[in-house]
Order: structure tokens, then C-alpha cells, then sequence
């Protein structure tokens, strides 16, 4: 009997480690702050140091402001955020009925403003746009990331994959060269994390400013000298599909502080 | 084992593309290097440890570590190239840094004096038909390496 059950055990040991093969394995899952200097944890560690929180505090505002031809806020359909957007973003990108694609939270945010609000979209990186997504994100933080398991993602997710492991621009490297294969180890001065996606949009010293994973993902495509996905491309949220299953269970942290 | 790599057949991407800079040469690989220099006559060891020192051009010491300048920015992605000069030979090194896919094909080194396959690369407009150094710069990198000797 006991025999039985050892290989059971080892025939289920097998399966997992076939299916996570291409990927990070689940015992080794970490955050970028795991990587990060004792020094840029506290500051994100502490609201009243993290420079994140001034977006978040800009976002609360938002939310109550009437806005469009509609002279509506946000809070005039949600209520109060604290209680209807709780673990929102830790679900999200989305399946989007309206487009038959997936959206992520920014696209939502845009796509009410145009419905309901009757209002222009915020444009990428605004720093309206930001504040609205790290308000509505916060209200997750500290939530497991749980992505949506609507069957109709998974050709989005699929693709999203694809695009991570494929060599792009002239120096033909993949996200996965780098973030599956290498991560833990130094590219210049900086170490090599697992892009999870787990705190954005997040304050990045280098930028000096909070911005978005679209952001982060344009900066990495410029890096290998391909041309990047515009914002608000399709295969950007394809892509945060991906990362978002890979970092499945990992905490919501925004706003994440990172070099 | 003797096998020529026919750049000139991506050359052909190069002839369509004006500006596209210097004119990649065909070369010979010869087992596991390229006995000939790439450009006529050798490379300067002092313009070369320049450009292994500059990060945004020849990119080096982003994986590489070595006798170079701020050791804090090496990466640690790739070997350590204190001594390469007594490990391999100037022909072996200069194929290494010409197209180590050649030797490793998913190698996460890029090939420096190859066009990326352009199909699904994305690649962006201003590297595009494009190598990343050009057959003088692999030189004086190659004269540079085979200096260092331990």
C-alpha cells in the first residue's frame, strides 16, 4: 500500500515538474523586493516614507471627483473603493465582453470613463491615470495574486507566453533569457528579478516617478534594441497575462518601490 | 573541420537597406575559430579595452566581469574574461565574439557581427540591418582580449 501511494507521489511529482518546467518553480516564487537592498525594502515597507503613497493619496481624490458629461466619480457607482475594489486588481487583466479581449485595469479605468462618465480617457503614464490604478490596486495589497480563470483568456495567456519567450530586437534575447533562466544573477550593477508584476504601478527610482508594468516592459524591449509594443497594445496585456499566472499566489504590494 | 559562413547571404537584407553602414565580409570558420581578421591588418588593443569599457556600445561588461573599469557594474551572466587571453586563442576569440551561436545556439550571447533575423524581431529602426559592432571595432576588441594573459 504504502508503495502505491509513493508512486502516486511520484507520478504527481513528475506531472508538476512538467508543467513548470518552462517556467520558474513554485517553492523558488519571489518578489523583486526579496531582491532588493535593505534600504529601498524599508522605504517601501513604511507608508509614510514610500514615495508610491502620493499617487495612491491623488487616486483617493479622483475617485470621488465628478468627472465627463455625465458629472460623475467613480464613488458615484463604487461606493467607497476600501469595500468594492478589494481584491479587484488582484484578479485582473480581464475578459472584456464589449472588445472580446482581455483589458487590464487602466483599460478598465479608461473604458468607464468613456461609458459612464462620458468623459476622455486619461492618456498613458498620465499622472492621473497612474493615481486612479495604484488607488484601486492598493485596496488589494497584501491579497494573493488570484488571476481570472475565465476560459476565454487562455488564448490571450497563451500568446502572452509566446511573446515571452521569443527572441526580439537586435541582440535577439527573450524576457525568459533573462527573468526565467538568469534571474539572481547581475546584468551590470543591478540583480536579474523574476518580473513578477506584483507591485504595480509602482515608484521606481530610477524613473524618479511612479509608472506602469507597460512602462517597465517598453523600457526592457528598448533595452534588447527592439522597437517596443505601443501603450495600450494588445499584446502588452497579453504579456501582463502571463506574468500575472506566473506570480499567481505571490502578494499584491501596491505601491511597490523598486531601483 | 573547415565550414564558410556565407554572410553574404544576409548581406543581400544589408544591399536593400542604404545606410546601413559598413559592408559585412564573408569569413572562414576553422573548428572552433576564425584565423583570419575580419577587416585587413590587426586590431588596436588600446582602442579595444576603450570599447569593452564603454557599457552603451559594445555592451561587455553587462555580463561580462574582467580587468576593466568599475568592477561594481560588471554583470555576473557570463564568464570572467580575467585571463581569456591564455585560455583560447586570438582565433577562437574572435569567433566567440563574431557569432557564439555558431558554437552554442541558445546561447544568451548576442552575435556581434550578425543581422538578427528580421522576421518576428521586432527590431528597432535605427539597429535594424545593422551587426551590433562592425569588423574593425571585433577587431581591436579580439587584439585587446588576446592580451590578457592572466
Amino acid at each position: 500500500m504504502h508503495a502505491l501511494w509513493w508512486l502516486a507521489a511520484v507520478a504527481v511529482a513528475a506531472i508538476c515538474g512538467i508543467v513548470s518546467a518552462a517556467g520558474i518553480e513554485d517553492g523558488e516564487k519571489r518578489s523583486g523586493f526579496d531582491f532588493m537592498t535593505p534600504e529601498t525594502q524599508a522605504l517601501q515597507a513604511d507608508d509614510m516614507s514610500n514615495p508610491g503613497m502620493l499617487w495612491v493619496l491623488q487616486g483617493e481624490q479622483l475617485w470621488q471627483q465628478a468627472q465627463g458629461r455625465a458629472d460623475v466619480a467613480c464613488s458615484g457607482c463604487h461606493d467607497d473603493a476600501r469595500q468594492t475594489m478589494r481584491g479587484v486588481a488582484a484578479r485582473y487583466p480581464a475578459f472584456d465582453a464589449a472588445t472580446g479581449r482581455p483589458i487590464d485595469l487602466a483599460g478598465r479605468i479608461n473604458s468607464c470613463r468613456a461609458e459612464r462618465q462620458q468623459a476622455e480617457p486619461l492618456a498613458p503614464e498620465s499622472d492621473a491615470l497612474l493615481a486612479l490604478t495604484a488607488y484601486v490596486t492598493h485596496q488589494s495589497r497584501g491579497m494573493p495574486i488570484t488571476p481570472a480563470t475565465d476560459a476565454r483568456l487562455a488564448r490571450f495567456r497563451d500568446n502572452g507566453r509566446g511573446l515571452f519567450q521569443s527572441r526580439i530586437g537586435q541582440l535577439e534575447l527573450s524576457c525568459a533569457s533573462c527573468h526565467d533562466d538568469n534571474w539572481g544573477k547581475r546584468l551590470g550593477g543591478s540583480v536579474i528579478p523574476q518580473a513578477h508584476p506584483s507591485g504595480y504601478p509602482l515608484y521606481r527610482l530610477e524613473w524618479q516617478t511612479v509608472g506602469s508594468l507597460q512602462r517597465r516592459l517598453r523600457n526592457c524591449m528598448i533595452g534588447v534594441r527592439a522597437e517596443p509594443f505601443a501603450f495600450g497594445a494588445p499584446e502588452l496585456v497579453d504579456l501582463e497575462l502571463h506574468l500575472t499566472e506566473q506570480a499567481r499566489g505571490l502578494l499584491v504590494e501596491t505601491p511597490a518601490v523598486r531601483p | 573541420m573547415m565550414r564558410v559562413a556565407f554572410l553574404a547571404l544576409m548581406g543581400l537584407q544589408l544591399g536593400a537597406s542604404p545606410g546601413a553602414g559598413e559592408e559585412r565580409r564573408s569569413y572562414v570558420v576553422t573548428g572552433d575559430a576564425i584565423m583570419q581578421p575580419l577587416v585587413g591588418g590587426k586590431g588596436d588593443p588600446a582602442r579595444g579595452a576603450a570599447l569593452i569599457a564603454d557599457r552603451q556600445r559594445s555592451l561587455c561588461t553587462l555580463c561580462h566581469s574582467g580587468p576593466f573599469p568599475d568592477a561594481h557594474l560588471h554583470g555576473t551572466l557570463a564568464p570572467d574574461l580575467t585571463g581569456v587571453g591564455a585560455r583560447l586563442s586570438e582565433g577562437q576569440i574572435r569567433l566567440r565574439v563574431v557569432d557564439m551561436k555558431w558554437l552554442v545556439p541558445n546561447t544568451i550571447m548576442p552575435s556581434y557581427y550578425r543581422v538578427a533575423d528580421e522576421q518576428g524581431r521586432r527590431v528597432a529602426t535605427v539597429w535594424r540591418s545593422k551587426p551590433i559592432l562592425g569588423g574593425a571595432d571585433i577587431e581591436d576588441i579580439v587584439a585587446y582580449l588576446t592580451t590578457l594573459k592572466g
